[in-house]
Protein backbone atom coordinates (compact mmCIF):
# COMPACT_ATOMS: atom_id res chain seq x y z
CA UNK A 1 0.00 0.00 0.00
CA UNK A 2 2.62 2.85 0.81
CA UNK A 3 5.19 2.07 -1.74
CA UNK A 4 2.88 1.43 -4.53
CA UNK A 5 0.86 4.89 -4.63
CA UNK A 6 1.64 7.67 -7.67
CA UNK A 7 2.91 10.45 -5.84
CA UNK A 8 1.94 13.78 -6.82
CA UNK A 9 5.01 16.27 -8.18
CA UNK A 10 6.01 19.39 -6.40
CA UNK A 11 6.91 21.40 -9.48
CA UNK A 12 9.65 23.58 -10.04
CA UNK A 13 8.25 25.86 -12.96
CA UNK A 14 10.35 28.02 -15.05
CA UNK A 15 9.68 31.27 -16.09
CA UNK A 16 9.14 31.95 -19.46
CA UNK A 17 7.92 35.82 -19.61
CA UNK A 18 6.08 38.14 -17.36
CA UNK A 19 4.22 41.24 -17.59
CA UNK A 20 2.68 44.00 -16.03
CA UNK A 21 -0.73 44.12 -17.55
CA UNK A 22 -2.57 46.14 -15.45
CA UNK A 23 -1.85 48.36 -12.34
CA UNK A 24 -0.88 45.44 -10.10
CA UNK A 25 -1.94 42.74 -12.19
CA UNK A 26 0.81 40.55 -13.51
CA UNK A 27 1.06 37.93 -16.29
CA UNK A 28 3.21 34.94 -15.25
CA UNK A 29 3.76 31.96 -17.99
CA UNK A 30 6.18 28.84 -16.86
CA UNK A 31 7.43 26.31 -18.29
CA UNK A 32 6.35 23.16 -16.71
CA UNK A 33 6.64 20.57 -19.44
CA UNK A 34 8.69 18.36 -17.56
CA UNK A 35 5.47 16.87 -16.20
CA UNK A 36 3.57 16.69 -19.35
CA UNK A 37 0.84 13.85 -17.91
CA UNK A 38 0.17 16.06 -15.02
CA UNK A 39 -0.68 18.95 -17.22
CA UNK A 40 -2.88 16.68 -19.92
CA UNK A 41 -5.07 16.25 -16.21
CA UNK A 42 -5.84 20.28 -15.55
CA UNK A 43 -9.25 21.43 -15.74
CA UNK A 44 -10.71 24.93 -16.34
CA UNK A 45 -11.31 26.56 -12.30
CA UNK A 46 -8.40 24.33 -10.42
CA UNK A 47 -5.78 26.16 -9.03
CA UNK A 48 -1.76 26.22 -8.00
CA UNK A 49 -0.35 26.72 -4.18
CA UNK A 50 2.77 28.61 -5.30
CA UNK A 51 5.64 28.88 -2.54
CA UNK A 52 7.79 31.88 -2.05
CA UNK A 53 11.43 31.43 -1.57
CA UNK A 54 11.59 33.64 1.56
CA UNK A 55 11.55 31.28 4.01
CA UNK A 56 9.68 33.96 6.23
CA UNK A 57 6.61 33.37 3.88
CA UNK A 58 5.72 29.62 5.11
CA UNK A 59 1.87 29.42 3.22
CA UNK A 60 1.59 28.64 -0.16
CA UNK A 61 -0.78 31.39 -2.29
CA UNK A 62 -3.63 29.96 -4.06
CA UNK A 63 -3.71 31.50 -7.78
CA UNK A 64 -6.06 30.27 -10.32
CA UNK A 65 -5.01 28.49 -13.65
CA UNK A 66 -5.50 31.26 -16.35
CA UNK A 67 -4.40 29.14 -19.03
CA UNK A 68 -2.25 26.28 -20.44
CA UNK A 69 -0.89 25.17 -23.76
CA UNK A 70 -0.67 21.56 -23.50
CA UNK A 71 1.60 21.21 -26.61
CA UNK A 72 3.84 23.73 -25.10
CA UNK A 73 3.64 22.47 -21.38
CA UNK A 74 2.64 25.93 -20.34
CA UNK A 75 0.89 27.11 -17.38
CA UNK A 76 -0.21 31.39 -16.95
CA UNK A 77 -1.47 32.83 -13.93
CA UNK A 78 -2.71 36.43 -14.08
CA UNK A 79 -2.69 37.45 -10.32
CA UNK A 80 -2.92 40.64 -8.07
CA UNK A 81 0.03 41.99 -6.25
CA UNK A 82 -1.27 42.24 -3.00
CA UNK A 83 1.21 41.60 -0.45
CA UNK A 84 4.78 40.36 0.13
CA UNK A 85 4.35 36.86 -1.03
CA UNK A 86 2.71 38.36 -4.80
CA UNK A 87 5.14 40.63 -4.48
CA UNK A 88 8.00 38.48 -4.63
CA UNK A 89 6.18 36.57 -7.67
CA UNK A 90 6.12 40.01 -9.41
CA UNK A 91 10.03 40.31 -9.44
CA UNK A 92 10.28 36.73 -11.18
CA UNK A 93 12.18 37.14 -14.08
CA UNK A 94 12.66 34.50 -17.51
CA UNK A 95 14.53 31.49 -16.32
CA UNK A 96 14.05 32.29 -12.59
CA UNK A 97 12.06 28.75 -10.89
CA UNK A 98 8.67 28.44 -8.69
CA UNK A 99 8.18 26.05 -6.59
CA UNK A 100 4.59 25.25 -6.72
CA UNK A 101 2.10 22.15 -6.22
CA UNK A 102 -1.03 21.69 -9.14
CA UNK A 103 -3.17 21.23 -10.45
CA UNK A 104 -5.35 21.32 -6.91
CA UNK A 105 -9.20 21.44 -6.09
CA UNK A 106 -11.94 20.10 -8.04
CA UNK A 107 -12.44 22.66 -11.01
CA UNK A 108 -15.78 22.81 -13.56
CA UNK A 109 -16.02 19.28 -13.65
CA UNK A 110 -19.55 19.59 -14.80
CA UNK A 111 -17.73 19.72 -18.16
CA UNK A 112 -16.54 16.36 -18.38
CA UNK A 113 -19.93 14.88 -17.95
CA UNK A 114 -22.59 16.90 -20.15
CA UNK A 115 -22.74 17.26 -24.14
CA UNK A 116 -21.61 20.86 -24.49
CA UNK A 117 -22.50 21.65 -28.04
CA UNK A 118 -24.55 24.36 -28.82
CA UNK A 119 -25.26 25.25 -25.23
CA UNK A 120 -25.31 28.43 -24.52
CA UNK A 121 -22.70 29.09 -21.56
CA UNK A 122 -22.25 32.38 -19.68
CA UNK A 123 -18.69 32.32 -18.08
CA UNK A 124 -18.51 35.36 -15.72
CA UNK A 125 -15.40 36.87 -14.17
CA UNK A 126 -15.08 39.66 -11.95
CA UNK A 127 -11.75 41.47 -11.01
CA UNK A 128 -9.48 39.23 -10.10
CA UNK A 129 -12.01 36.40 -11.04
CA UNK A 130 -11.59 36.78 -14.61
CA UNK A 131 -8.26 35.02 -15.32
CA UNK A 132 -9.74 31.33 -14.71
CA UNK A 133 -12.91 32.29 -17.09
CA UNK A 134 -9.98 32.35 -19.69
CA UNK A 135 -9.16 28.74 -19.71
CA UNK A 136 -12.68 27.99 -19.13
CA UNK A 137 -13.73 29.96 -22.38
CA UNK A 138 -11.27 28.04 -24.17
CA UNK A 139 -12.59 24.61 -23.22
CA UNK A 140 -16.31 25.76 -23.39
CA UNK A 141 -15.59 26.75 -26.78
CA UNK A 142 -13.47 23.74 -28.23
CA UNK A 143 -16.82 21.47 -26.98
CA UNK A 144 -18.74 24.12 -29.27
CA UNK A 145 -20.45 25.57 -26.60
CA UNK A 146 -21.93 29.22 -27.49
CA UNK A 147 -19.77 31.34 -24.70
CA UNK A 148 -20.98 34.98 -23.27
CA UNK A 149 -17.74 36.16 -21.47
CA UNK A 150 -19.72 38.28 -18.77
CA UNK A 151 -16.30 40.39 -17.10
CA UNK A 152 -16.61 42.83 -14.49
CA UNK A 153 -14.10 45.58 -14.01
CA UNK A 154 -13.63 48.47 -11.89
CA UNK A 155 -12.99 50.98 -14.48
CA UNK A 156 -12.11 50.83 -18.46
CA UNK A 157 -8.43 48.95 -17.99
CA UNK A 158 -10.51 46.16 -19.31
CA UNK A 159 -6.79 43.35 -18.60
CA UNK A 160 -7.46 40.45 -20.72
CA UNK A 161 -10.70 41.12 -22.35
CA UNK A 162 -8.77 40.48 -25.70
CA UNK A 163 -7.78 37.12 -24.62
CA UNK A 164 -11.04 35.96 -24.25
CA UNK A 165 -11.77 37.21 -28.35
CA UNK A 166 -11.36 33.83 -29.73
CA UNK A 167 -13.41 31.78 -27.69
CA UNK A 168 -16.61 33.91 -26.75
CA UNK A 169 -19.09 36.91 -26.98
CA UNK A 170 -18.00 39.68 -24.38
CA UNK A 171 -20.63 42.07 -21.97
CA UNK A 172 -18.34 43.99 -20.35
CA UNK A 173 -19.55 45.78 -16.86
CA UNK A 174 -17.76 48.50 -15.12
CA UNK A 175 -18.00 50.10 -11.68
CA UNK A 176 -17.56 53.90 -13.11
CA UNK A 177 -19.46 53.24 -16.24
CA UNK A 178 -16.16 53.76 -18.50
CA UNK A 179 -16.56 51.36 -20.66
CA UNK A 180 -19.74 48.17 -21.11
CA UNK A 181 -22.62 48.94 -18.52
CA UNK A 182 -22.29 50.66 -15.78
CA UNK A 183 -23.37 48.36 -12.94
CA UNK A 184 -22.54 44.68 -11.55
CA UNK A 185 -21.99 41.67 -14.50
CA UNK A 186 -25.82 40.77 -13.55
CA UNK A 187 -26.84 44.54 -14.79
CA UNK A 188 -24.39 43.37 -18.38
CA UNK A 189 -26.79 40.37 -18.31
CA UNK A 190 -30.08 41.77 -18.23
CA UNK A 191 -29.39 44.52 -20.30
CA UNK A 192 -28.30 42.40 -23.12
CA UNK A 193 -31.56 40.04 -22.77
CA UNK A 194 -28.56 37.29 -23.24
CA UNK A 195 -30.04 33.37 -22.37
CA UNK A 196 -28.03 31.08 -20.77
CA UNK A 197 -28.48 27.18 -20.02
CA UNK A 198 -25.51 27.25 -17.43
CA UNK A 199 -23.47 29.91 -15.84
CA UNK A 200 -19.71 29.14 -14.38
CA UNK A 201 -18.59 32.25 -12.65
CA UNK A 202 -15.54 33.32 -10.29
CA UNK A 203 -15.18 36.67 -8.66
CA UNK A 204 -15.71 38.79 -5.28
CA UNK A 205 -18.36 37.07 -3.31
CA UNK A 206 -21.19 40.03 -3.52
CA UNK A 207 -20.49 39.47 -7.17
CA UNK A 208 -21.34 35.67 -6.24
CA UNK A 209 -23.76 35.94 -4.16
CA UNK A 210 -25.39 37.97 -6.91
CA UNK A 211 -25.52 35.05 -9.38
CA UNK A 212 -26.84 32.34 -7.65
CA UNK A 213 -29.99 34.86 -6.98
CA UNK A 214 -29.90 35.13 -10.84
CA UNK A 215 -29.41 31.53 -11.47
CA UNK A 216 -31.61 30.45 -9.28
CA UNK A 217 -34.68 33.30 -10.75
CA UNK A 218 -34.12 32.27 -13.76
CA UNK A 219 -33.84 28.30 -13.49
CA UNK A 220 -30.17 28.26 -14.69
CA UNK A 221 -27.41 25.64 -13.32
CA UNK A 222 -24.88 27.38 -11.72
CA UNK A 223 -21.14 27.06 -11.00
CA UNK A 224 -19.39 29.28 -8.84
CA UNK A 225 -15.62 29.02 -7.58
CA UNK A 226 -15.10 30.41 -3.95
CA UNK A 227 -11.53 32.13 -2.54
CA UNK A 228 -10.28 32.21 1.05
CA UNK A 229 -7.15 31.90 2.76
CA UNK A 230 -5.79 28.55 3.11
CA UNK A 231 -2.71 27.13 4.69
CA UNK A 232 -2.23 24.00 3.47
CA UNK A 233 -4.04 23.72 -0.19
CA UNK A 234 -4.83 20.15 0.04
CA UNK A 235 -7.46 19.48 2.39
CA UNK A 236 -5.64 18.89 5.62
CA UNK A 237 -5.97 21.66 7.68
CA UNK A 238 -9.30 22.26 6.83
CA UNK A 239 -8.63 26.44 7.15
CA UNK A 240 -10.89 26.75 4.34
CA UNK A 241 -14.22 25.77 4.45
CA UNK A 242 -17.81 27.19 2.87
CA UNK A 243 -21.00 25.95 4.52
CA UNK A 244 -23.51 23.47 2.69
CA UNK A 245 -26.89 23.17 2.22
CA UNK A 246 -26.61 19.34 2.74
CA UNK A 247 -23.96 17.23 5.11
CA UNK A 248 -21.16 16.90 3.26
CA UNK A 249 -19.51 13.78 3.46
CA UNK A 250 -15.94 14.43 4.02
CA UNK A 251 -16.44 16.95 7.27
CA UNK A 252 -20.14 15.74 8.39
CA UNK A 253 -21.09 19.07 9.64
CA UNK A 254 -21.84 21.02 6.07
CA UNK A 255 -18.24 22.22 5.90
CA UNK A 256 -16.93 21.51 2.48
CA UNK A 257 -13.23 22.56 2.00
CA UNK A 258 -12.72 25.17 -0.71
CA UNK A 259 -9.19 23.56 -1.56
CA UNK A 260 -10.38 20.22 -1.81
CA UNK A 261 -14.12 19.70 -2.32
CA UNK A 262 -14.31 22.72 -4.57
CA UNK A 263 -13.00 25.64 -5.34
CA UNK A 264 -15.95 25.32 -7.69
CA UNK A 265 -19.08 24.63 -6.34
CA UNK A 266 -22.64 24.35 -7.47
CA UNK A 267 -24.09 27.57 -6.08
CA UNK A 268 -27.51 25.52 -5.12
CA UNK A 269 -25.05 22.84 -2.96
CA UNK A 270 -23.60 26.33 -0.65
CA UNK A 271 -24.96 28.89 1.34
CA UNK A 272 -22.77 32.18 0.26
CA UNK B 1 22.72 3.43 12.64
CA UNK B 2 19.55 3.04 14.85
CA UNK B 3 17.02 5.96 14.40
CA UNK B 4 14.40 4.14 16.48
CA UNK B 5 12.84 5.09 20.12
CA UNK B 6 10.76 3.63 22.13
CA UNK B 7 8.37 6.04 23.17
CA UNK B 8 5.70 4.70 25.80
CA UNK B 9 6.38 1.05 24.95
CA UNK B 10 5.68 1.68 21.37
CA UNK B 11 8.61 1.55 19.22
CA UNK B 12 8.78 4.23 16.40
CA UNK B 13 11.15 3.39 13.91
CA UNK B 14 12.15 6.75 14.03
CA UNK B 15 11.31 9.93 16.43
CA UNK B 16 9.35 11.91 14.16
CA UNK B 17 5.28 12.30 13.94
CA UNK B 18 3.37 15.60 12.76
CA UNK B 19 1.71 18.08 15.21
CA UNK B 20 -2.04 17.68 15.52
CA UNK B 21 -4.20 19.42 13.06
CA UNK B 22 -1.53 20.09 10.53
CA UNK B 23 -1.58 16.28 8.63
CA UNK B 24 -5.39 15.72 9.04
CA UNK B 25 -5.26 11.91 8.97
CA UNK B 26 -2.36 11.94 6.79
CA UNK B 27 -4.78 10.79 3.98
CA UNK B 28 -4.14 14.17 2.13
CA UNK B 29 -0.17 14.02 2.44
CA UNK B 30 0.27 10.68 1.68
CA UNK B 31 -0.64 11.75 -1.93
CA UNK B 32 2.80 13.64 -1.64
CA UNK B 33 4.98 11.60 0.82
CA UNK B 34 5.00 8.03 1.66
CA UNK B 35 3.55 8.21 5.10
CA UNK B 36 4.46 5.03 6.74
CA UNK B 37 8.32 6.77 6.79
CA UNK B 38 6.86 8.74 9.92
CA UNK B 39 7.53 6.93 13.02
CA UNK B 40 4.22 8.01 13.96
CA UNK B 41 0.99 10.00 12.49
CA UNK B 42 -0.83 12.12 15.23
CA UNK B 43 -4.25 12.87 13.76
CA UNK B 44 -6.17 15.73 13.92
CA UNK B 45 -8.10 16.13 16.88
CA UNK B 46 -11.14 14.24 17.39
CA UNK B 47 -14.33 14.22 20.32
CA UNK B 48 -17.27 12.39 20.66
CA UNK B 49 -19.61 14.07 18.33
CA UNK B 50 -19.51 16.21 15.58
CA UNK B 51 -17.57 19.41 15.57
CA UNK B 52 -18.27 22.32 13.38
CA UNK B 53 -15.23 24.69 14.29
CA UNK B 54 -15.12 27.97 13.48
CA UNK B 55 -16.16 30.65 10.50
CA UNK B 56 -13.79 31.90 8.48
CA UNK B 57 -11.19 33.47 7.85
CA UNK B 58 -9.53 30.64 9.98
CA UNK B 59 -5.98 30.99 8.98
CA UNK B 60 -3.74 33.94 8.21
CA UNK B 61 0.07 34.25 7.74
CA UNK B 62 2.84 36.25 10.32
CA UNK B 63 6.36 36.91 10.12
CA UNK B 64 7.75 33.34 9.75
CA UNK B 65 4.80 31.59 11.25
CA UNK B 66 0.80 31.85 10.91
CA UNK B 67 -2.34 31.95 13.41
CA UNK B 68 -5.19 29.50 13.25
CA UNK B 69 -8.47 29.32 15.32
CA UNK B 70 -10.13 26.69 13.38
CA UNK B 71 -11.78 25.38 16.89
CA UNK B 72 -11.26 21.94 16.50
CA UNK B 73 -13.63 21.31 13.84
CA UNK B 74 -13.73 17.02 13.48
CA UNK B 75 -16.26 14.71 12.50
CA UNK B 76 -16.52 12.57 15.73
CA UNK B 77 -15.50 9.97 16.80
CA UNK B 78 -18.02 7.23 14.51
CA UNK B 79 -16.72 8.65 11.78
CA UNK B 80 -13.09 8.94 12.33
CA UNK B 81 -13.04 5.43 13.49
CA UNK B 82 -14.42 3.77 10.23
CA UNK B 83 -12.67 6.00 7.45
CA UNK B 84 -9.33 7.79 9.41
CA UNK B 85 -8.42 4.76 11.61
CA UNK B 86 -9.01 2.82 8.81
CA UNK B 87 -6.85 4.38 6.53
CA UNK B 88 -4.10 4.87 8.77
CA UNK B 89 -3.63 1.03 10.25
CA UNK B 90 -2.86 0.00 6.42
CA UNK B 91 0.34 1.83 6.99
CA UNK B 92 3.65 0.41 8.71
CA UNK B 93 3.56 3.37 10.83
CA UNK B 94 1.97 3.96 14.25
CA UNK B 95 -1.12 5.83 15.21
CA UNK B 96 -0.97 8.66 18.12
CA UNK B 97 -4.91 9.93 18.44
CA UNK B 98 -5.39 13.35 20.00
CA UNK B 99 -8.53 13.49 21.40
CA UNK B 100 -10.43 16.86 22.63
CA UNK B 101 -13.85 17.10 24.21
CA UNK B 102 -15.87 20.09 25.79
CA UNK B 103 -16.49 18.66 29.38
CA UNK B 104 -14.62 15.84 31.17
CA UNK B 105 -17.76 13.47 30.05
CA UNK B 106 -16.95 14.01 26.69
CA UNK B 107 -12.87 13.39 26.50
CA UNK B 108 -14.29 10.24 28.94
CA UNK B 109 -17.03 9.07 26.25
CA UNK B 110 -14.51 9.48 23.54
CA UNK B 111 -11.75 7.30 24.91
CA UNK B 112 -14.35 4.68 25.94
CA UNK B 113 -14.83 4.71 21.77
CA UNK B 114 -11.36 4.94 21.00
CA UNK B 115 -10.26 2.41 23.79
CA UNK B 116 -10.64 -0.65 21.30
CA UNK B 117 -9.20 0.77 18.24
CA UNK B 118 -5.70 0.14 16.41
CA UNK B 119 -4.64 3.56 18.48
CA UNK B 120 -1.49 3.17 19.44
CA UNK B 121 -1.49 5.99 21.78
CA UNK B 122 -3.81 8.85 23.03
CA UNK B 123 -2.86 12.41 23.01
CA UNK B 124 -5.02 14.88 25.29
CA UNK B 125 -5.30 18.09 24.00
CA UNK B 126 -5.97 20.47 26.74
CA UNK B 127 -4.35 23.23 25.55
CA UNK B 128 -6.40 24.33 22.41
CA UNK B 129 -6.58 28.20 22.64
CA UNK B 130 -9.76 28.11 19.60
CA UNK B 131 -12.69 26.76 21.77
CA UNK B 132 -14.40 28.27 24.23
CA UNK B 133 -14.70 25.57 26.58
CA UNK B 134 -12.99 22.33 27.53
CA UNK B 135 -9.46 22.93 25.42
CA UNK B 136 -7.23 25.57 27.00
CA UNK B 137 -9.56 26.02 30.23
CA UNK B 138 -8.55 22.82 30.95
CA UNK B 139 -4.58 23.42 30.49
CA UNK B 140 -4.02 26.74 32.45
CA UNK B 141 -5.00 25.27 35.94
CA UNK B 142 -2.32 23.02 37.43
CA UNK B 143 -5.50 20.82 39.70
CA UNK B 144 -7.64 20.82 36.72
CA UNK B 145 -4.66 19.14 34.77
CA UNK B 146 -3.80 16.39 37.43
CA UNK B 147 -7.95 15.93 37.64
CA UNK B 148 -8.51 15.12 34.12
CA UNK B 149 -4.98 13.44 33.41
CA UNK B 150 -5.99 11.31 36.49
CA UNK B 151 -9.52 10.38 35.44
CA UNK B 152 -8.96 9.74 31.84
CA UNK B 153 -5.63 7.60 32.90
CA UNK B 154 -8.11 5.41 34.64
CA UNK B 155 -10.24 4.95 32.01
CA UNK B 156 -7.65 4.73 29.06
CA UNK B 157 -6.14 1.13 27.69
CA UNK B 158 -3.72 2.76 25.69
CA UNK B 159 -1.01 5.08 26.79
CA UNK B 160 -1.73 8.90 27.45
CA UNK B 161 0.25 12.13 26.59
CA UNK B 162 -1.08 15.36 28.01
CA UNK B 163 -1.06 18.11 25.20
CA UNK B 164 0.18 21.01 27.18
CA UNK B 165 -0.33 24.74 26.34
CA UNK B 166 2.59 27.48 26.16
CA UNK B 167 0.34 30.14 27.91
CA UNK B 168 0.63 29.52 31.10
CA UNK B 169 3.63 31.39 33.44
CA UNK B 170 5.12 27.87 34.48
CA UNK B 171 5.33 25.45 32.12
CA UNK B 172 7.28 23.38 35.09
CA UNK B 173 4.27 23.56 37.14
CA UNK B 174 2.15 22.00 34.12
CA UNK B 175 4.06 19.46 33.63
CA UNK B 176 4.57 18.21 37.09
CA UNK B 177 0.55 18.02 37.23
CA UNK B 178 0.31 16.25 34.26
CA UNK B 179 2.72 13.75 35.64
CA UNK B 180 1.24 14.23 39.32
CA UNK B 181 -1.92 13.00 37.41
CA UNK B 182 -0.52 9.96 35.78
CA UNK B 183 0.31 10.86 32.50
CA UNK B 184 2.59 8.53 30.60
CA UNK B 185 4.64 11.40 28.68
CA UNK B 186 3.72 15.08 28.05
CA UNK B 187 3.57 17.06 24.89
CA UNK B 188 4.37 20.43 24.11
CA UNK B 189 4.18 23.16 22.63
CA UNK B 190 0.40 23.64 21.69
CA UNK B 191 0.71 27.01 19.63
CA UNK B 192 0.91 30.37 21.40
CA UNK B 193 -2.58 32.60 21.78
CA UNK B 194 -2.02 35.51 19.49
CA UNK B 195 -3.68 38.13 17.34
CA UNK B 196 -3.34 39.94 13.73
CA UNK B 197 -5.46 42.82 12.73
CA UNK B 198 -6.13 44.01 9.02
CA UNK B 199 -5.19 47.68 9.42
CA UNK B 200 -7.15 48.30 5.82
CA UNK B 201 -10.51 46.41 6.90
CA UNK B 202 -9.63 47.75 10.78
CA UNK B 203 -11.07 44.39 11.58
CA UNK B 204 -9.40 41.30 13.03
CA UNK B 205 -7.74 39.35 10.56
CA UNK B 206 -9.42 36.21 12.03
CA UNK B 207 -13.41 35.42 12.67
CA UNK B 208 -12.23 34.54 16.10
CA UNK B 209 -10.25 37.36 16.82
CA UNK B 210 -7.48 35.26 18.35
CA UNK B 211 -5.80 32.39 16.96
CA UNK B 212 -2.89 29.83 18.19
CA UNK B 213 0.37 31.33 16.48
CA UNK B 214 2.53 28.05 15.19
CA UNK B 215 5.92 27.66 12.93
CA UNK B 216 9.34 28.48 12.75
CA UNK B 217 8.44 32.50 15.26
CA UNK B 218 7.30 30.68 18.02
CA UNK B 219 10.63 27.50 18.07
CA UNK B 220 12.61 28.94 20.52
CA UNK B 221 9.52 29.57 23.08
CA UNK B 222 8.79 25.62 22.23
CA UNK B 223 12.70 24.79 23.07
CA UNK B 224 13.02 26.55 26.13
CA UNK B 225 9.56 24.88 27.49
CA UNK B 226 10.41 21.62 26.16
CA UNK B 227 13.94 22.25 28.09
CA UNK B 228 12.01 23.18 31.10
CA UNK B 229 9.46 20.63 31.38
CA UNK B 230 11.53 17.85 30.57
CA UNK B 231 13.89 18.77 33.45
CA UNK B 232 11.10 18.59 35.51
CA UNK B 233 9.97 15.65 35.40
CA UNK B 234 10.46 11.73 34.64
CA UNK B 235 8.06 10.87 32.19
CA UNK B 236 9.12 11.24 28.09
CA UNK B 237 8.08 14.76 26.11
CA UNK B 238 6.90 14.69 22.51
CA UNK B 239 8.32 18.17 21.53
CA UNK B 240 7.05 20.71 18.56
CA UNK B 241 6.79 23.77 17.61
CA UNK B 242 8.11 25.85 15.03
CA UNK B 243 10.39 22.45 13.72
CA UNK B 244 11.00 22.77 9.99
CA UNK B 245 14.39 21.08 9.15
CA UNK B 246 16.56 18.62 10.89
CA UNK B 247 18.86 20.52 13.11
CA UNK B 248 15.19 22.19 14.43
CA UNK B 249 14.81 17.88 14.85
CA UNK B 250 17.88 17.44 16.58
CA UNK B 251 17.56 20.79 18.55
CA UNK B 252 14.20 19.67 20.18
CA UNK B 253 15.86 16.15 20.99
CA UNK B 254 19.02 17.81 22.36
CA UNK B 255 16.08 20.29 24.59
CA UNK B 256 15.11 17.10 25.99
CA UNK B 257 12.36 15.44 23.42
CA UNK B 258 12.07 11.80 22.98
CA UNK B 259 10.40 12.29 19.92
CA UNK B 260 9.56 15.32 17.81
CA UNK B 261 6.34 16.70 16.18
CA UNK B 262 6.54 18.40 12.71
CA UNK B 263 3.45 20.76 12.02
CA UNK B 264 3.40 24.16 10.27
CA UNK B 265 6.26 23.04 8.00
CA UNK B 266 4.04 20.44 6.33
CA UNK B 267 1.95 23.57 4.76
CA UNK B 268 5.30 25.15 3.48
CA UNK B 269 6.64 21.67 2.28
CA UNK B 270 4.14 18.49 1.82
CA UNK B 271 7.42 16.21 1.93
CA UNK B 272 9.49 18.08 4.59
CA UNK B 273 8.53 15.41 7.29
CA UNK B 274 10.53 12.96 5.03
CA UNK B 275 13.51 15.42 4.72
CA UNK B 276 13.05 15.78 8.15
CA UNK B 277 14.09 12.05 8.51
CA UNK B 278 16.98 12.27 6.09
CA UNK B 279 18.75 14.93 7.40
CA UNK B 280 18.73 13.41 10.74
CA UNK B 281 20.34 10.08 9.36
CA UNK B 282 23.07 12.62 7.39
CA UNK B 283 23.55 14.55 10.98
CA UNK B 284 24.04 11.11 12.35
CA UNK B 285 26.86 9.81 10.13
CA UNK B 286 28.36 12.95 9.78
CA UNK B 287 28.68 13.11 13.66
CA UNK B 288 29.37 9.71 14.22
CA UNK B 289 26.37 9.09 16.37
CA UNK B 290 25.30 5.81 16.30
CA UNK B 291 22.03 5.74 18.35
CA UNK B 292 20.01 8.91 17.98
CA UNK B 293 18.52 8.19 21.94
CA UNK B 294 21.99 9.08 22.43
CA UNK B 295 21.24 13.03 22.06
CA UNK B 296 18.17 13.30 23.67
CA UNK B 297 18.44 15.91 26.89
CA UNK B 298 21.81 15.99 25.73
CA UNK B 299 22.55 19.78 26.80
Amino acid sequence: MSTNVNRKPILFGKVVSQREISEDIYDLTLDISGYADLIQTIQPGQFASLYTDDSSMLLPRPISICDISKDEGLIRFVYRKVGGGTGLFSNLKPGDSLKMIAPLGNGYEVLDKINLKDKNCLAIGGGIGIPPMLLLSKVLSQAEANVTAVLGYRTDDLFLSEDFKPYAELLISTDDGKAGVKGTVIDAITASGVKADMIFACGPMPMLRGVKVYAEKESIEAYVSLEEHMACGIGACLGCICKTVEVDSHSHVKNARICKDGPVFNAKDIEI
Amino acid sequence: MNLSVDFLGVNMKNPITTASGTFGSGMEFNEYTDISKLGAVTTKGVAVEPWEGNCVPRVCETPSGMLNAIGLQNPGADVFIKRDLEFLKQFDTNIIVNICGHSEEEYLACIDKMNDTDADIFEINISCPNVKSGGIAFGTDPKMVEHITNIIKQRSKKPIIMKLSPNVTDIKVMAKAAEAGGADAISLINTITGMKIDIHKRSFALANKTGGLSGPAIRPVAVRMVYEASSAVSIPVLGMGGIRTAEDAIEMMMAGATMVAVGTANFNNPIVTSEIIDGIKRFMEEQGISDIKDIIGIV
